[in-house]
């Protein structure tokens, strides 16, 4: 299940929705990203969320169907946050169910280093030096590379 | 009609969000760039620029990509979510 929203999330609501009338599954993983107040050395004050309605929930799909042909996995759960986020907002939720640990581990690692790379969301920081655009990083392109 | 639309920072440079091109002399995403830049010699560096990325139809292609009538094409820079 895809979110794209404005509002925040509760890490504990998702485990219960993740949890609730699950029986078969042992495992539950979960990643949350936040807002940082430093980027590549600058101060951070917020930043924007702009995404491309349509293609980010087609590309999120796509990225949770390939997970589900690598792993056995239970639930999938995708939030993302739009719109302007404070230092310390919570901006991305990934959480997976499965059997047991590893599955669940590898898929949610897997599907936010796709998510990173593929899914068309962009951040505008706030830094003490302006408005900046953030540059897309060749470690993000590393990473994702890794799982092919 | 074919509809274009751009994102992020290639949307402020170019100071639009979406605009629509006619069919005629286009068969694929270069050739949408091409028309685009014909119509506005500004545009020309910010289209330009190697890193873009570009959808139709709402999937990430390449630029030989074949674009047919009434689709949705879209230019962006490299995604920075997560």
């Amino acid at each position: 299940m895809i979110s794209i929203q404005t509002q925040d999330f509760s890490l504990s609501d998702e485990v219960e929705l993740l949890e609730a009338h699950n029986d078969t599954d042992g495992a539950v993983v979960t990643f949350t990203g936040r807002v940082r107040n430093k980027n590549e050395g600058l101060g951070v004050s917020g930043l924007f969320l702009e995404h491309y309605p349509g293609m980010t929930e087609k590309s999120l799909e796509k990225i949770i169907t390939t997970a589900r042909e690598r792993w056995t996995i239970g639930r999938v759960k995708v939030i993302h946050r739009i719109g302007q986020l404070n230092v310390g907002d919570q901006i991305v939720f990934v959480g997976v169910t499965s059997e047991h640990r590893q599955d669940a581990f590898a898929a949610a690692e897997f599907i936010m280093d796709y998510l990173k790379v593929k899914a068309p969301f962009w951040k505008k920081e706030t830094t003490e030096n302006g408005e900046k655009w953030l540059d897309a990083k060749d470690s993000d392109a590393n990473k994702a590379g890794d799982w092919s | 009609m074919i509809q274009v639309n751009f994102f992020a920072a290639l949307k402020e440079q170019l100071e639009c969000e979406q605009i629509e091109l006619e069919f005629e002399g286009i068969a694929s995403v270069t050739d949408v760039k091409n028309k685009l830049v014909a119509n506005n010699p500004n545009w020309k560096t910010a289209l330009d620029n190697q890193s873009l990325l570009m959808a139709v139809n709402h999937e990430m292609v390449s630029q030989e990509y074949a674009v047919k009538d009434n689709d949705e094409v879209a230019f962006f820079p490299p995604v920075t979510g997560g």
